[in-house]
């Protein structure tokens, strides 16, 4: 078993998701990030998962694609994928390849948090 | 064969396999060098990224069938301002016209297919060869 690559925390019923490394781009690191976090999504019934990108320096589009799956397994069990903290650097990657359009993404945790809140309210 | 060589003058290179650690050296060599040729922070976030998918590129799809033994060919060569980076592979190649648009709607939530367009979105130029298995990249300060 390898050693994990994220720090995972439960505050209400979101679970915030943390990446250690600062750098998320080679395939072997995205592919056992992208399961670590498919084994969170299958363990929960509506998953509702806020992943911080605060430590976040660089990443692939290898990483961008693992987002996607995450995305794509949270919304067929009824759950939803927020991304914060987004470096503005990385951020225009997201802008670029449109993406920005497929995620939902904040500024801060906080009002990501508050997104979801307003959803279950 | 077939496959006409066009090398980048007075370039260095080197055959790199895909080992992470070697990858990362090599990449961080040609980000110091660039560093020194005076590129900025904005710049040295694009070449890094170009070369990164470049590099998984011809690992992932050019070498799918080769041996993890076979090397991938890089060049390089950074001057006042400017980068230039040829990635060679062994494989068969590709038609890079070919790759579906990945910014469209119906293809926004698959998984793969956008390697190819970061390169070109942050890069100064892209060409591919005639086969498709070479790609050389510049970067120019603006």
């Amino acid at each position: 078993m390898s050693e994990s690559r994220l720090r995972v925390s439960k505050i209400d019923e979101v679970t915030q998701i943390e990446f250690i490394d600062r750098n998320i781009l080679d395939e072997a690191n995205i592919q056992a990030i992208s399961d670590e976090i498919s084994g969170i999504i299958e363990q929960a019934s509506s998953p509702n998962l806020l992943i911080n990108f605060a430590n976040v320096d660089h990443l692939s589009s290898a990483a961008l694609g693992a987002l996607i799956t995450i995305n794509n397994k949270a919304n067929e069990k009824d759950g939803k994928l927020r991304l914060a903290n987004i470096d503005p650097q990385i951020y225009e990657v997201f802008v670029i390849t449109r993406l920005n359009k497929l995620f939902s993404i904040h500024e801060t945790l906080n009002d990501a948090m508050e997104h979801f809140n307003k959803a279950t309210s | 064969m077939g496959n006409q060589k066009t090398r980048i003058p007075h370039s260095q290179t080197v055959e790199l396999l895909n080992d992470r650690h070697a990858i990362n050296e090599l990449i961080e060599r040609i980000l110091g060098l660039a560093l020194h040729a005076g590129l900025k922070d904005a710049a040295i976030f694009a070449v890094r990224l170009a070369i990164e998918e470049a590099i998984t590129n011809a690992f992932v799809h050019g070498h799918q069938d080769l041996g993890s033994d076979v090397p991938v060919l890089v060049e390089y060569k950074v001057t006042l301002g400017e980068i230039q980076i040829a990635i060679e592979d062994q494989g068969p190649g590709f038609i890079p016209e070919s790759l579906p648009d990945p910014t469209l709607i119906e293809n926004l939530s698959k998984p793969f297919g956008r390697g190819v367009m970061l390169m070109k979105a942050y890069m100064t130029e892209v060409l591919y060869n005639a086969q498709g298995n070479r790609v050389t990249m510049r970067y120019s300060t603006p």
